[in-house]
């Protein structure tokens, strides 16, 4: 995979004890983009295995298998990296229109874990992340980088952002984290 | 920063997200090649760039990435209201009872 070999992989910004934050880049995962009619959500969810959520925002997550609806037509699918093969192969079988894109390499993740999780967040995201349900994403703009924001957990996000936009994703983490451990 | 309700999220985002895309409700001309000179123009460039209630397009590029509609004040930039593209354009009343619950939801 292209991305073991990028600059994040294995990075960690642990917090001290006081913040209880810690920022690190997430295992590689295959990633997939994928068009559909709604009406026929049902068998790509059969092909995924996983049943695809049917709301905006909505996540469904199954066996390691994440899917998460981005816009009325839009799902993204995260996986196991040795499952992605099998799940291209489960949809080229899938009688109806519909478009499924390999986006693996385009992105990296990166967790942001910890009490003060939705805090370092609120620093470059302008929405109301305190807000947000667990167990819900969507797209947005952190800082003026797109980004995929997941809420896993109360205190664990997972972001998605282009592997071009992850360095400078990462720097303001880090900033914003040494704020948080030096309680500015 | 304005909050910005899209139709098909059916959440407040905030206005970064959002992309303002010129006037709604401008029909292309069925048959362009029948217009002349002057109204081919007119459909082009001519806006009615009012002071006041203003029905506009948005896109939300990122987040759902879809067009919808919006009724906005250009004095005041206040949304009265948003709705998904294709509908056709609220009446008065519709706009009000809008900006009403808006009011009620957020004091």
């Amino acid at each position: 995979m292209l991305l073991a070999n990028h600059p994040l992989l294995g990075k960690t910004i642990a917090g001290d004890k006081t913040s209880s934050l810690t920022i690190r880049a997430a295992e590689d995962v295959a990633r997939f983009s994928l068009r559909i009619d709604p009406a026929s959500a049902q068998s790509a969810g059969a092909a995924f295995g996983t049943p695809l959520p049917t709301r905006i925002g909505g996540l469904v997550e199954n066996g390691g298998r994440t899917a998460l609806q981005l816009g009325p037509d839009e799902w993204v699918l995260l996986a196991p990296v040795a499952e992605s093969d099998a799940i291209a192969e489960a949809f080229a079988a899938l009688q109806e229109p519909h478009s499924l894109v390999d986006i693996g390499h385009r992105e990296v993740g990166i967790l942001v874990e910890g009490e003060a999780a939705a805090l370092a967040l609120r620093s470059a995201i302008a929405f109301d992340v305190e807000a947000m349900p667990v167990g819900s994403g969507c797209r947005t703009i952190f800082d003026k980088a797109q980004i995929v924001l997941i809420r896993e957990d109360n205190n664990r996000f997972r972001i998605e952002v282009w592997r071009s936009f992850a360095d400078h994703v990462w720097g303001l983490l880090q900033a914003v984290s040494r704020e948080i451990a030096l309680g500015i | 920063m304005l909050l910005i309700r899209c139709p098909y999220c059916e959440a407040e985002r905030p206005e970064l997200e959002f992309t303002y895309a010129g006037e709604a409700h401008i029909a292309r001309p069925a048959d362009p090649s029948a217009l002349s000179d002057d109204e081919w123009r007119d459909f082009l460039f001519i806006r009615t760039n009012p002071r006041g209630r203003h029905f506009e397009r948005w896109r939300h590029m990122h987040g759902c990435g879809r067009f919808f509609n919006a009724v906005r004040d250009t004095v005041t930039d206040k949304f009265a209201m948003t709705y998904k593209a294709g509908a056709p354009r609220p009446s008065d009343e519709e706009i009000a009872l809008a900006a009403s619950s808006v009011k009620e939801a957020r004091p």
